[in-house]
């Protein structure tokens, strides 16, 4: 029997590391932002079909980056988990917060223990009734939290973006104003974004339980 | 709670029902030596078409035997945004059947990122009940009426169903629960292709007055504690409730016609 290599534990975690970040910046970047009526999210994703932001539950929504069979099997996770919860308890009692953990501990027990890690970013939003009080938990491959309330930023080159978007952002835009925000920060200087390219959904508290509500490229114009 | 996670061959895909099992609990448990009289039942529920979909409605009273045991229950649900589903039979497994079934509906949307056809909605709602059959053999009968716009057919259909969950369409109206031969006959004798939505929810206001004038555990209007029975609507534009205001202003026109021609004469 051959001894397998030994390898110190820091190099085992920094390939791994690299390898989902390497894996995450190969797919094109999605931002979240609060506006007037709760949360604002673009995704750029040139397929209508395979979606990256969707429905959790009524005040939560979900956004992933990276692989995408792996963030949607996070995704049905967290659909299942909030429709449990809600069964068992009652839906006031569904939060973003213990969702956000959840996955934490799921992603951060797959990056030790398993072959490889998840090569995904996600975003777990949350709004309330009251403007301002919306949430932005980020979690990252390894597991780490990392909660916002203005704007996030996930997938590759999201310090550019986010840079982009610092500059133009402000509290309680228009669903109008903060597309263009969005659309400006992914896009970049080089070029430009048609609607075609863009993934846009909300949560929006006029909208009475179920906020979630997705834009069709066609309606983008009309926001 | 953690995050349910499964393996290929366990995952419940998009049945909610399923996954509840799967967490250790039983959604329809088996029930034994329940005497009919001493638990709560739901009682009269009617739908019908109009031109532009469906309306659907029940009354507010709960029985336990002869005792009213709820003046305002409720029994007309709506399953998601474009379906209803109304009750009678056993009120507690009842309730907790909409609440799944509509759990189900959304459940099956989020997970599959589109809903399920009016069709596929009134078929689970029959799985359900066939889930239910063991209880419904020992007193806890639950029987619904479902009924919803068809957005693929853009026209409201009617469902109506069996302990075992057998599920017949209907064409015009439907009618649910002990009241229903009365109110039933109402719609029979009323009925007609072209009805407004006014004019249906008309229709339904005197099919649950007659059953609640001829059935001792139909409630009609209750005007002494302001307590109507509950009508939606459902067209391509979603489920709507018709407001109390209209609902009592329709069952006191009725009443008005109906005590000027049965009223005793004076001796």
């Amino acid at each position: 029997m051959t001894t397998p290599f030994y390898v110190a534990p820091e190099q085992m975690m920094k390939d791994r590391a690299d390898y989902a970040r390497k894996g995450i910046a190969r797919g094109r970047s999605l931002i979240a932002m609060s506006y007037e009526n709760g949360v604002f999210i673009c995704a750029e994703n040139p397929s209508s079909t395979l979606h990256k932001v969707s429905e959790i539950y009524d005040r939560i929504g979900f956004a992933g980056v990276g692989k995408y069979n792996e963030f949607d099997q996070l995704r049905i996770a967290g659909i299942r988990h909030a429709d449990l919860k809600g069964f068992t308890y009652s839906r006031e009692d569904v939060e973003a917060r213990s969702l956000a953990n959840n996955y934490a501990q799921m992603l951060g027990q797959t990056f030790t223990h398993e072959m490889k890690p998840m090569e995904v970013e996600i975003l777990v939003a949350e709004i309330t009734d009251t403007p301002g009080e919306e949430q932005l938990f980020h979690i990252l491959y390894d597991g780490t939290v990392m909660d916002e309330t203005d704007y996030v930023v996930l997938g590759g080159d999201s310090e550019a973006i986010s840079e982009r978007v610092a500059a133009t952002f402000s509290q309680s835009m228009s669903a109008a104003a903060a597309l263009e925000v969005a659309r400006n920060a992914l896009a970049g200087n080089d070029r430009t974004l048609d609607d075609s390219e863009l993934e846009v959904a909300m949560l929006d508290r006029t909208r009475g339980r179920r906020t979630f509500t997705r834009i069709a490229d066609g309606e983008l114009q009309n926001l | 709670m953690t995050l349910p996670s499964f393996d290929a061959s366990t995952d419940p895909g998009s049945d909610f029902a399923r996954l509840v099992r799967q967490q250790g609990t039983e959604p329809f448990p088996p029930a034994e030596g329940i005497s009919a009289n001493e638990i709560t039942h739901g009682t009269t529920c009617v739908a019908v078409r109009y031109t532009d979909g469906v309306v659907m409605a029940g009354d507010r009273r709960a029985t336990a035997g002869n005792l009213i045991s709820h003046r305002s229950i409720e029994k007309v649900f709506a399953a998601d945004r474009h379906s209803a589903v109304a009750i009678a039979g056993a009120a507690g497994p009842a309730v907790e059947m909409v609440r799944l079934f509509q759990l189900q509906l959304e459940h099956y949307e989020k997970v599959e990122g589109s809903p399920l056809s009016l069709e596929g909605k009134a078929n689970q709602l029959g799985q359900m009940l066939r889930s239910n059959l063991p209880a419904a053999m020992s007193g806890l009968a639950v029987v619904p009426i479902f009924a919803g716009y068809d957005l693929g057919r853009q026209t409201g259909r009617l469902f109506e169903y069996d302990i075992t969950g057998g599920r017949y369409e209907e064409a015009d109206y439907a009618a649910t629960g002990s009241g229903s031969l009365h109110a039933d006959t109402v719609i029979k004798v009323g009925y007609r292709r072209d009805m407004t939505a006014d004019e249906a929810i008309e229709l339904l206001a005197e099919s649950l007055f007659q059953a609640a004038d001829a059935d001792s555990a139909t409630g009609g209007a209750d005007t002494l504690r302001g307590i109507y029975p509950i009508m939606a609507t459902m067209s391509n534009e979603g489920f709507e409730r018709v407001t109390d205001d209209v609902v009592g202003t329709k069952f006191a026109e009725i009443a008005e016609r109906f005590a000027a021609n049965h009223r005793s004469e004076d001796v």
